[in-house]
C-alpha cells in the first residue's frame, strides 16, 4: 500500500501547485470580469462577486463609436499582419529547413537579432519615419512594424516544424510522380498545418496585444487599436470613473483570442507525423 | 519493364568529393541487381542518380535506350522503396497506395482495382483503411512495397528496404520480395549493406568500394572467384581468413604451415606473375578437423596445430576461433573492411582465424587441435594492390 500513499501524496502535492498557479493567473482576470458587471455605485465596494449585476458597462462601450472603430482596427490589423507574417514565414522557414544557400546563417542570425531588439528604442525613429512617409496613423503604419517583429517568431516556430517533416516524404512524392508544387501541396502542407496554425495563433496574439506601437504610431480612431483606445477611455465628466467601461472593454478584447485558440486547437494535433518513417 | 544502362556514370559534389566514379552497369530487362558495399561506398548515391533524386555529374543513364539524365523523377516511370518507408502519415494505407495513380490521373475504378490487387499480393487487405501510425514495422514495409507496385513502373529501386526490420521478419520479407519480383518480372535495383540479402536475392551482385565498381557477377561467382581482397573479404559470412605468406619454390609458407601449390593454383599464379610476398585467403569451410579427413583426401591439403580460443557449436557445424603466430595480414582493403564491420575496434581481431568444422569434431576450447585445410581452395592476393592472383575467368 506504500505505492498508493506515495501516489496520492504526489497527486495532492501537484494538485496544490496547480491550484496556486491557477489562482495566481486567474484572479486578476476574474477581478476584471467582476468589475465589468458592477454598477457605478458598487465599483469600489471590494466584493469579489458583484452585489448588483449590470450589462450597462457593455452597452456603454458599444454605444461609443470610439470603441467599435478601434475594435474594427484591431481585428483588421491583426489579421492582415498574421496572414502576411505566416505566409512569408512559411516560405522562409521551408527554405531554412530544407535548402543550403549562401547567407543562410546570416538570415537566421538577423531574424534572431530583430526578435531580441528592444522595441521601445525604435518608437521615436519609427514615429519620425512614419510621419515623413505619411504612414503615421494608418493601418499599414502598424501592420509593417508588426510584420517585422512577428516574422522572426514565425520563422523560428515554423522552421522547427518543417525540420520534423522527414525529407524522404518529399522524395517519395517525387518518385510517385508529383511535381514539386504537388509534393508541397499534397504532402508537405498537410503535415505542416499544425505548425502553421500554432504560429498563426502566436503571431495573432502578439499583434492583438501590442500596446507600445499602437499608442505611439496612432493618433485618431483611423487606426487606433483597442489596447491603445482603452487608455483613452474617460468618463463623460472628470468626476466620472471609467473603470467599469475599461473592464468591460478588456473582457471584450479577450474573447477573440479565446475563440481563436479554441478554433485552431483542434487542428494542433501533436504527433501527426508519427508513422511516416520508422523510429 | 525496361533495360537500364549506366554508362560511365559519375557523381562529383561541389566540394570536389567524388562519390561515384565511372560506374558501368547494364541491367537487363527483368533482372534483379544488388548494389552492395560498406557505408559511404556510393551505392545509395548511385541509386538516387538512377531515380533522378540526384544529378549525374558525368556519364549517361539510359532507360530503354533513351537518355534520361535530364528527366525529372516523375518522368522516368520508376518506383522507389525507401529505407524509412516514407509513408504519408496523413493518408490511410489505401490512399498511400493510390497516391501515384491519383497523380497519374487514373480513373477511380481502375485505382480501386489496382490497389485491391496489390493489397492482396501483399496481404494488406485487412489494413487498407488504417493509418501508417497504427501499423507494425513489417506492415509499413509492405505498404511501401505496395505503393511501388501499383503502377507497374519500368523498374523498382529499393534502398535498404529491410534494414529497419528485426532479424526474423527480415528473413520472411526477403523471401517475399524475391517472390514478388519474380511474379512481376520488373527490373529491380536493390541497395543493401547486408550480404545475406546480396547473396540470396540477386541475379547479379555489384560490389562497390569508395565509388568504384570492384566486381560484377552472380553471387556464387563472386564467392568462388573474388576479383580482389576487398570482394573476398566482403562477400561471405563468416568472412574469408587472411594470413601473410611467402611464395618460394612452388611452396607457400605461412603461419598455417608450408603447403606445396597444387597444379591448378601454380598455373594461375605463374600466369599472374605473383610477387614473393602474398596474402593467402582461406574460407572457413575449407578448414576441417584433421582427425575427420580421410587419408586419401588429406594429401591434397596441409595440417597444422591450432590452439582453439572459442568454439561455437551451431548444432549442424562448429565454428572454431583461433589465432595464429606472426603478423596479421595488412592491406588497405582489409583495413577498410575492418573499419566497416567494426572489428577494427576489437583488439586482436585482425589475426583471428575462423574455421568451420564438422559437428562430429571433438575440438574443445583452450585445447590444441590438428586442423587441415584444402590446398586447392586457397586464394592468393597481391598485398600491394589487393588483386586476386588466383582469379579464374
Amino acid at each position: 500500500m506504500a505505492m498508493g500513499t506515495v501516489t496520492t501524496g504526489r497527486k495532492s502535492r501537484w494538485g496544490l501547485v496547480d491550484i496556486i498557479v491557477l489562482v495566481f493567473a486567474l484572479v486578476p482576470v476574474l477581478w476584471v470580469v467582476s468589475l465589468s458587471f458592477k454598477t457605478k455605485a458598487t465599483l469600489t465596494d471590494g466584493n469579489f462577486i458583484p452585489q448588483e449585476w449590470t450589462w450597462q458597462n457593455y452597452a456603454d462601450i458599444f454605444q461609443t463609436s470610439e470603441f467599435v472603430l478601434s475594435l474594427v482596427n484591431s481585428i483588421g490589423i491583426a489579421i492582415i499582419s498574421t496572414v502576411i507574417a505566416v505566409v512569408l514565414g512559411t516560405m522562409a522557414a521551408y527554405a531554412i529547413a530544407r535548402l543550403d544557400f549562401p547567407g543562410k546563417q546570416v538570415l537566421v542570425g538577423l531574424s534572431l537579432l530583430i526578435a531580441m531588439f528592444p522595441q521601445v528604442s525604435l518608437v521615436t525613429p519609427l514615429f519620425n519615419i512614419e510621419r515623413n512617409l505619411g504612414l503615421f496613423d494608418t493601418w499599414p503604419g502598424l501592420i509593417l512594424p508588426y510584420i517585422t517583429f512577428a516574422l522572426p517568431l514565425s520563422i523560428y516556430t515554423l522552421s522547427a516544424f518543417f525540420r520534423e517533416i522527414p525529407w524522404e516524404l518529399e522524395k517519395a512524392a517525387k518518385m510517385d510522380g508529383a511535381t514539386p508544387a504537388q509534393a508541397f501541396r499534397k504532402v508537405i502542407a498537410p503535415l505542416a498545418a499544425p505548425g502553421v496554425f500554432t504560429t498563426a495563433i502566436l503571431v495573432f496574439i502578439f499583434c492583438w496585444n501590442d500596446f507600445l506601437f499602437a499608442i505611439s504610431l496612432t493618433s485618431t480612431t483611423a487606426s487606433r487599436t483597442v489596447p491603445a483606445a482603452l487608455s483613452f477611455f474617460t468618463g463623460s465628466s472628470q468626476f466620472e470613473d471609467p473603470t467599469g467601461q475599461v473592464s468591460a472593454a478588456a473582457v471584450v478584447i479577450t474573447i477573440p483570442i479565446i475563440v481563436f485558440v479554441l478554433f485552431f486547437q483542434r487542428r494542433i494535433v501533436a504527433g501527426l507525423t508519427s508513422g511516416a518513417v520508422k523510429g | 519493364m525496361a533495360e537500364i544502362v549506366l554508362d560511365k556514370v559519375s557523381k562529383k559534389y561541389p566540394d570536389g568529393a567524388l562519390a561515384v566514379s565511372e560506374v558501368d552497369i547494364t541491367i537487363a530487362d527483368g533482372e534483379f541487381i544488388i548494389l552492395v558495399g560498406p557505408s559511404g561506398c556510393g551505392k545509395s548515391t548511385t541509386l538516387n542518380m538512377v531515380a533522378g533524386l540526384e544529378d549525374i555529374s558525368s556519364g549517361e543513364l539510359r532507360i530503354d535506350g533513351k537518355r534520361v539524365n535530364e528527366k525529372a523523377p516523375k518522368d522516368r516511370d520508376i518506383a522507389m522503396v525507401f529505407q524509412s518507408y516514407a509513408l504519408y502519415p496523413h493518408m490511410s494505407v489505401r490512399e498511400n497506395m493510390a497516391f501515384p495513380l491519383r497523380l497519374a490521373k487514373v480513373d477511380d475504378k481502375t485505382v480501386r482495382a489496382k490497389v485491391e490487387e496489390a493489397a492482396k499480393i501483399l496481404d494488406l487487405t485487412a489494413h487498407l483503411d488504417r493509418k501508417p501510425a497504427n501499423l507494425s514495422g513489417g506492415q509499413r514495409q509492405r505498404v511501401a512495397m505496395g505503393r511501388a507496385i501499383v503502377r507497374n513502373p519500368k523498374a523498382f529501386l529499393m534502398d535498404e528496404p529491410l534494414s529497419n526490420l528485426d532479424a526474423k521478419l527480415r528473413g520472411q520479407m526477403r523471401t517475399s520480395v524475391s517472390k514478388i519480383q519474380k511474379q512481376l518480372g520488373t527490373t529491380t535495383l536493390y541497395v543493401t549493406h547486408d550480404q545475406t540479402e546480396a547473396m540470396t536475392l540477386g541475379d547479379r551482385v555489384v560490389v562497390l568500394r569508395g565509388g568504384y565498381v570492384q566486381q560484377i557477377g552472380s553471387p556464387q561467382f563472386l564467392y568462388d572467384n573474388p576479383a580482389n581482397l576487398f570482394v573476398a573479404g566482403f562477400i561471405g559470412s563468416p568472412s574469408m581468413n587472411f594470413v601473410p605468406a611467402t611464395l618460394e619454390n612452388n611452396e607457400l609458407r605461412s603461419a598455417l604451415g608450408t603447403t606445396p601449390l597444387t597444379d591448378r593454383v601454380r598455373q594461375l599464379v605463374e600466369k599472374a606473375s605473383a610477387p614473393r610476398d602474398v596474402i593467402v585467403g582461406v574460407r572457413p569451410e575449407h578448414f576441417e578437423d584433421a582427425a575427420l579427413v580421410e587419408a586419401g583426401q588429406k594429401a591434397g591439403g596441409t595440417t597444422f596445430t591450432a590452439h582453439i580460443d572459442v568454439l561455437e557449436s551451431m548444432g549442424s557445424e562448429k565454428f572454431a576461433h583461433f589465432t595464429v603466430e606472426g603478423e596479421a595480414a595488412t592491406a588497405q582493403e582489409l583495413a577498410e573492411l575492418a573499419a566497416d564491420s567494426g572489428s577494427a575496434d576489437v583488439p586482436g581481431a585482425e589475426s583471428q582465424i575462423v574455421a568451420r568444422l564438422s559437428a562430429e569434431s571433438t575440438a574443445a576450447e583452450n585445447a590444441g587441435l590438428e586442423v587441415w585445410y584444402d590446398a586447392d581452395k586457397i586464394k592468393l592476393f597481391d598485398p600491394s594492390n589487393g588483386k586476386n592472383l588466383t582469379y579464374e575467368d
